[in-house]
């Protein structure tokens, strides 16, 4: 009986700890960095005494964190009565979060976001501001930023975010040390793609990583043979709602080129069970395992972070994917994310809105957040820019960024950005079975003409 | 013992006498906390499986389009095929390890009391740390067969369908055959001595006493948790998710799966919701079959005589 009671004790310890745990790990979660607001703040912000504050929600963690909050805090010391109050975010968070919170009409006044898509959802339901005649009444504001950064703004004419932060397109990076040792020359068109991917397979060393689990991963090929070959006409059908958009032969013939490249081994072997968040696909590249890799800007600072000595030794190489030959588009075109995007929420007060408002004009990558985005590795994405570059160690690769990003002739937005996030995922799981070879390419654009529109 | 036994149920008839509202009201806070967590919810997802709602705007009431999406999708068969071969095949693999290694654990020998402690370290962890791990000892390029440099390790684990299934069943078991053996080791525990005295003095082997009596008496030991296997291995989100999140292609896409996806990741809470009130009608007609297969009446005693 001894064990008995006492084990009935410890029971019933346990089962009260339990909820305190629970309520402690609560906190945990729901209490983000320095802000106090949580999910209430944003719709009941302005009914606090004293001068009214708007919120201000954004993604934690480098390279990000640190120019964003140091420009709201420079907003916030010039502008005594109108304060933005600040939380911060992690990534994979942020997205169920915002969605949660303008779902419950207590979004934040500035939503930080990716434009596109994404964005399109938010108009339709009615939760953001329509900033176009802002926009003409301040054209100065407008004036001084890339013009291909408003394309991911605009929805049916009209611009419903505020562009911001960097310009990240998607580079071809390769590793110079591993075209010496097998003596290649980087390629010039698909044709010596197609040639080098022999000769490095034949090197024992993978032509291509990619963190194929990932899924828009392996999206970034097909935007690029999408456009190389099509031009950029053929995803814009897509995006326009045409009927049997992805029929179109271009769409037949890149989709086909895809699973040719993946016949012929051009991707490291296991590539589909590798995610970029561990940045497996990175390290593949620069340890030398893989030759090339097609990613977003971004890997370089990853690469100069944990690449060992790769950037500063100049191993690590860059250009634009290559022309298709015989294909319709510019060799010039982009694809990626043309910038990022602060939209305000309608259930904002008066009060807010005008805060919100006047951080856009006056806030929002002033002349110490561009310096501060140099820094970073990333390109603003405002006009003459590039004038900051000068003295910066990365001054090479900045500015290979910003002529690729003003000298496009397009810069098309990453197809599950720019696409809703309902046709977005048909998208990616369909991605997923035409490089797991599972479907061919026309099977391919028959489940994607189901969802063109939705 | 049996003095308390006694008293307890002289004290309850005792309750029951004065008057029948005692017991009702002790059944209330589980009630309301079924009704609070369970059932309300539960009608809220029937109730949005019958709109369209993207999480940002109105919820539209549209009848029957969302059952109407997900029954006619193609991916709906091949998740439950999916969710299917998970729950058979991890209860294939599951059951006779458990049941072998709760016997060999019931054995109160120190150096077994010892292994039982080791045995349950895996169910300690959390399955997200579980998946996080395998999946960096697997990876093709930098895991565990790249780093000693045996080949047999290299396969490409969660990038080859039929191997990714593997993975994810040895996984399952890995991490839960623990608790199993030890319900089973319980119920091994419950054995009265005296059947095994007398199949000793009848001259029967171990072996066919493993067979004849630890088995049958262990049925409604099994019956339990074969039900916590099937129904558990219904709702498997996090350690897929992780691991190789439905892939490759949809090879590992499970139900629960299927739903996040659909609901979160593409706006479709409607749909989302058809496939959870389709996992509540398998769950609930898996867990009334296993019951069935328990017999008419489970309160029936084995120990007669012993």
């Amino acid at each position: 009986m001894e064990s008995r009671t006492s084990s009935r004790r410890t029971f019933l310890t346990l089962s009260m700890g339990l909820p305190l745990g629970a309520a402690l790990a609560a906190c945990g979660t729901s209490g983000p960095a320095p802000s106090g607001g949580g999910a209430g703040g944003g719709a009941t912000g302005g009914s606090g005494g004293g001068g009214a504050k708007a919120t201000y929600w954004f993604l934690q963690g480098p390279p990000g964190e640190a120019p964003r909050t140091a420009a709201v805090q420079r907003f916030n010391k010039a502008n005594p009565n109108g304060q933005i109050e600040l939380t911060t975010i992690q990534n994979d968070a942020y997205k169920t979060k915002i969605k949660t919170a303008i779902g419950a009409n207590q979004a934040p006044t500035i939503i930080w976001g990716w434009g596109g898509g994404g964005l399109r959802s938010y108009v339709q339901a009615g939760q953001v501001e329509d900033l176009t005649s802002w926009f003409e009444q301040n054209s100065a504001v407008k004036d001084r930023l890339f013009p291909s950064s408003f394309g991911a703004a605009t929805i049916d004419g009209k611009i419903y975010a505020m562009p911001c932060e960097t310009v990240q397109p998607i580079v071809l990076f390769y590793n110079k040390k591993v075209f010496e040792k097998v003596g290649a020359q980087p390629p010039q068109s698909y044709g010596d793609i197609l040639d080098l991917v022999k000769k490095f397979n034949a090197a024992g060393i993978a032509p291509f990583s990619l963190a194929g689990q990932s899924r828009w991963t392996n999206m970034m090929w097909l935007e690029f043979l999408f456009d190389r070959i099509g031009g950029p006409e053929v995803f814009q059908a897509v995006f326009d709602g045409e009927k049997d958009a992805w029929n179109n032969p271009a769409s037949i013939e890149a989709l086909t080129k895809m699973q040719e490249l993946i016949k012929a081994n051009a991707f490291i072997k296991g590539f589909s069970s590798i995610t970029a968040d561990s940045n497996a696909d990175q390290a593949l590249l620069y340890t030398g395992k893989a030759a090339m890799m097609l990613h977003g800007s971004w890997s370089y600072g990853i690469q100069q972070a944990q690449g060992g000595d790769i950037v500063p030794s100049g191993g690590l190489g860059w250009m634009n994917f290559p022309p298709v030959d015989g294909g319709k588009g510019d060799p010039s075109d982009t694809v990626g994310n043309p910038g990022q995007y602060l939209s305000i929420s309608s259930k904002a007060t008066p009060e807010q809105k005008e805060i919100a408002k006047k951080f856009f004009a006056t806030g929002v990558l002033d002349d110490q957040e561009q310096k501060d985005w140099v820094g970073t590795g990333g390109v603003p994405i405002v006009k003459g820019s590039d004038k900051l570059f000068a003295g910066s160690k990365d001054a090479e690769f900045l500015n290979f960024i910003y002529g690729v990003a003003s000298n496009a002739k397009v810069f098309a937005q990453s197809w599950d950005q720019a696409l809703s996030p309902t046709a977005a995922e048909v998208l990616l799981d369909n991605i997923a079975k035409l490089f797991q070879l599972s479907i061919s390419p026309q099977q391919f654009a028959t489940n994607m003409n189901a969802v063109i529109g939705k | 013992m049996s003095a308390i036994s006694a008293r307890r149920t002289s004290s309850a008839a005792a309750h029951k006498a004065r008057g029948g509202a005692v017991l009702p009201w002790l059944a209330l806070p589980a009630l309301l906390a079924f009704a609070a967590f369970a059932l309300i919810p539960l009608i809220g997802v029937l109730l949005l499986s019958f709109t369209s709602w993207d999480t940002l705007g109105e919820i539209k009431l549209t009848g029957l389009e969302s059952w109407r999406a997900v029954l006619s999708d193609p991916g709906l068969p091949h998740a439950l095929w999916v969710t299917f071969l998970i729950t058979a095949l991890s209860w294939a693999v599951q059951t006779p390890a458990s049941i072998l290694i709760g016997v060999f654990l019931a054995g109160r020998q120190r150096y077994r009391e010892l292994l039982a402690v080791l045995y349950f370290i895996p169910l300690l962890l959390s399955s997200a740390a579980i998946a996080i791990t395998f999946k960096a000892l697997l990876d093709p390029n930098f895991g565990l067969g790249a780093g000693l440099h045996i080949d047999l390790l290299n396969q490409d684990w969660l990038g080859t369908p039929s191997l990714a299934m593997g993975v994810v069943i040895f996984i399952v078991s890995w991490q839960f055959i623990p608790f199993h053996a030890l319900l089973y080791q319980g119920g091994v525990r419950q054995i009265p001595r005296s059947l095994y005295e007398a199949a000793e003095l009848d001259g029967a082997g171990r072996v066919r006493m493993f067979f004849n009596i630890t088995l049958p008496q262990l049925k409604y030991t099994a019956i339990t948790s074969s039900t916590l296997m099937v129904v558990g291995s219904l709702t498997f989100f996090d350690l897929i998710f992780v691991l190789t999140e439905g892939g490759p292609g949809d090879a590992t896409r499970a139900l629960a799966l299927d739903m996040y996806k659909r609901g979160i990741q593409a706006n479709l809470m409607g749909q989302a919701c058809v496939i959870g009130v389709i996992l509540v009608l398998v769950g609930l007609a898996l867990a009334l079959l296993l019951r069935r297969l328990g017999g008419r009446n489970p309160n029936a005693s084995q120990l007669e005589g012993a």
